[in-house]
């Protein structure tokens, strides 16, 4: 369970987070959806650990660990996974040695087996295949000449193989064409059990027919403003946020 | 400071750098100091003929004239020459087999990760040991012998095969060369040679790895590699020495003749000793290396991992003089806390449709000092030549400098010369994308440093590439956060 309180959060003198609560209990997938700038992104950052946010209130616990304090790589190991809004290119770096790499590092941090190169291709093979991308991918360097709808996918590929226990998706929906906003929905949800939540961060109504959130929630002005069922993002498409930022 | 801090400090320090620790060996060394009794004591002891002898005198008597080069981009306290000892070994005989080499040597080697013995050996690889001024073991000599391959300590090869050194030694870097060479040549005092007669591929890497111990003592060794029309050969050279406060000196030599349709491929991880982190200690690495392409159709690639060393001051070359001939040199070049690297490489092109690339990855971490320097020059005759530079050089933190430094002399109207360089540091982006995923930051900087150097990287023999990506995560730890 994610519970987040009265998160205050800043960079450099700018407050972008000013009190968000939010509670993500096991087995659910909440969406946040909300104006350009209203800080999910932010939010996002802060929640996985990403240096030059500053917290200045409020707290974080997952599964009732404190994890502000923590490193980055010690948040992914406890079962965070955030999918990047614009995937990070790494040059010269192979997708498979990235994705093994990252995988036994948590596994080690775990204290469990690491993986070896014949077990983890076999793993990542099956991967590859469900998201319905080339096999060359895994050979390609992380991201380096992706097209944007290519890297939202390697973000999803990542997330399959780390198997995370909450997972982040930053605007993953964006620049996606159909067929693999399905197969990303499919990818969300095969994940789904009463271990797993997870946080759409999204503009779209679009991607929630296909990953039907348990609750949607309203990020303006750097507080939640709003919270409902899944029909308050149909509510939204209609009406925008007019109105909302005030509130 | 209190005493368990700085004992604890000096632990860590010294596991960055595990190959640190020394042997305690019965050595016999010639007295301090360099003279033409030095040079003579030096050449009695090898029982070399007098030509060679000379050739050490006159060479000697060049270097006295000499003055030590400015031009690099380092900086060191003048060096003492009157202070060290140009000759040191281990006082038994050096063995006739692998059975007789001291047991002490063979456990250093082991530690060292290269084991001597043939059965615990990497599999595929020739080794020669050298242990500060002499050879002290050889592996798979006869395996080699069958195939017609030469594989021996220099020292030996003047003896046994006297035309050959003859005609070979000196004939790419001359005596007088430049300052260092000079100095190598009055005093050398051992290391490989190499003969592949024709048409004879090797039929395994050849290895030489070289230790320094003793202390105070320069390393001067010196290899020769000839590859006769169609032979073929790879050759690597591994480097490590104890930590010590003082600077050591290592100016070494290497000379490689390619003939019709030969290859040579040369890699070198260089892990001498860097000193600490205050810049105290570490090997000053002043190494010439050169490489002919005689005949036509032959191809000397130049492959380099530099971690270690207080200072690097080394510039592998290749003279392309057959046409068609093929120059290449791969650099990784990584510098840490007061580190200082000036290196690159020549390619003169003399022959028509002679082609070289220089691939060349710099990364500067702490207070260090890094400079590509590279000279490519086309000969008036060399119609059709071809050069590719690439220079890349990585940034970690805001304390350290990269600089590139290309000549291009182009005197051939009908030759194309491109050149490429960029500078980047890793982003901030990068490291975190890396530690969300679970990775250390200091894995993340290894990984993204890796990922810069891979096109060097690929061009190692595979038993070695591992070795040398762990090496360059080694090398930069600590130079994050
Ligand atoms: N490094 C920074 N320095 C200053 N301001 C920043 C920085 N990064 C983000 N911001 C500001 O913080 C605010 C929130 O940004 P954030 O990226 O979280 O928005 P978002 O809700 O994800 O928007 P979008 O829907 O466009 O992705 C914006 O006003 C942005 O300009
Ligand atoms: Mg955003």
């Amino acid at each position: 369970m994610l519970e987040i309180k009265n998160l205050h959060a800043r960079i450099g003198d700018a407050e972008i987070l000013k009190g968000v609560t939010l509670t993500i209990p096991d087995g659910e997938i909440h969406a946040i959806m909300g104006p350009n700038g209203a800080g999910k992104s932010t939010l996002s950052y802060v929640l996985s650990g990403r240096d030059g946010y500053e917290v200045t209130d409020g707290e974080v616990l997952f599964n009732g660990e404190n994890i502000l304090e923590m490193d980055p790589e010690d948040r992914a190991a406890t079962g965070l996974f955030l999918a990047f809004q614009y995937p990070v290119e790494l040059p010269g770096v192979g997708n498979a040695n990235f994705l093994r790499t990252s995988l036994n590092a948590i596994r080690r941090k775990r204290g469990e087996d690491e993986l070896d190169a014949v077990a983890f291709l076999k793993l990542a093979r099956g991967a590859v295949k469900q998201l319905a991308m080339k096999e060359d991918f895994l050979k390609r360097n992380v991201n380096v000449g992706f097209s944007g709808g290519e890297k939202k996918r390697n973000e999803m590929l990542q997330m399959a193989i780390l198997k995370p226990h909450l997972a982040i998706l930053d605007e993953t929906d964006s620049g996606l064409d159909i067929d693999a906003l399905k197969i990303v929905a499919e990818g969300v949800n095969s994940l789904r059990d009463e271990k797993f939540s997870a946080l759409i961060i999204t503009h779209y109504q679009r991607l929630l027919d296909y990953i039907v959130p348990d609750m949607v929630h309203v990020l303006a002005g750097g507080k939640i403003v709003r919270s409902g069922p899944a029909s308050l993002a149909l509510e939204l498409e209609a009406s925008g946020y007019a109105g909302l930022e005030a509130a | 400071m209190s005493t368990t801090t700085e004992a604890t400090i000096q632990e860590l320090a010294a596991q960055k750098y595990k190959y640190g620790f020394s042997t305690d060996i019965l050595m016999e060394e010639f007295p301090k100091g360099l003279s033409e009794d030095i040079v003579r004591l030096i050449s009695a002891k090898k029982g070399e003929p007098t030509w060679l002898l000379e050739w050490r005198l006159k060479s000697y008597h060049a270097w006295l004239k000499m003055e030590e080069p400015e031009w690099a981009r380092v900086h060191h306290p003048p060096i003492d020459y009157d202070d060290l000892y140009y000759y040191a070994a281990p006082a038994k005989p050096v063995p006739k087999s692998l059975d007789e080499v001291d047991p002490e040597l063979l456990k250093t080697y082991e530690k060292l990760g290269i084991p001597l013995n043939e059965r615990a050996a990497l599999a595929g690889v020739a080794v020669d040991a050298v242990f500060d001024s002499v050879s002290v073991a050889t592996t798979f000599r006869d395996t080699l012998a069958k195939a017609g391959v030469i594989f021996c300590p220099i020292s030996e090869a003047v003896k046994e095969h006297p035309e050959l050194v003859r005609q070979y030694l000196g004939s790419v870097v001359p005596a007088g060369d430049n300052y260092f060479a000079a100095l190598n040549s009055a005093v050398f005092s051992d290391g490989s040679f190499v003969f592949i007669p024709k048409g004879v591929r090797c039929p395994m890497e050849l290895s030489t790895y070289f230790r320094i111990n003793a202390r105070n003592t320069g390393q001067f060794e010196r290899t020769l590699i000839i590859a006769e029309d169609g032979a073929s050969v790879s050759y690597l050279e591994g480097c490590t020495a104890p930590m010590r406060d003082e600077n050591q000196l290592h100016a070494a030599v290497v000379e490689l003749v390619a003939m019709d349709e030969a290859k040579i491929k040369y890699s070198t991880v260089q892990n001498w000793y860097p000193g600490d982190a205050e810049g105290k200690g570490g090997i000053y690495n002043f190494v010439t290396k050169r490489g002919a392409c005689r005949g036509k159709n032959s191809k000397i690639s130049w492959t380099q991992v530099e971690t270690g060393s207080a200072i690097t001051w080394k510039y592998p070359s290749c003279i392309l003089q057959g046409d068609g001939s093929v120059g290449e040199f791969y650099s990784v070049a990584v510098t840490n806390n007061r580190q200082q690297a000036d290196t690159g490489t020549k390619m003169i092109h003399i022959g028509k449709n002679t082609t070289s690339t220089i691939i060349s990855k710099g990364i500067s971490a702490g207070h260090s000092n890094n400079t590509y320097r590279g000279l490519v020059k086309i000969m008036p005759g060399a119609s059709g030549a071809r050069n590719f530079t690439q220079c890349d050089s990585l940034l970690i933190g805001d304390q350290c400098g990269a600089h590139t430094v290309p000549y291009i002399e182009n005197r051939n109207a009908s030759a194309k010369v491109e050149h490429e360089a960029t500078t980047s540091k890793i982003a901030e982006d990068q490291l975190f994308y890396c530690r969300s995923r679970g990775l250390s930051e200091e894995d993340a900087v290894g990984l993204i440093v890796n990922g810069f150097c891979k096109d060097v990287l690929k061009e190692l023999p595979m038993e070695f590439a591992v070795e040398a990506q762990k090496l360059l995560a080694v090398s930069l730890e600590g130079s994050v956060g």
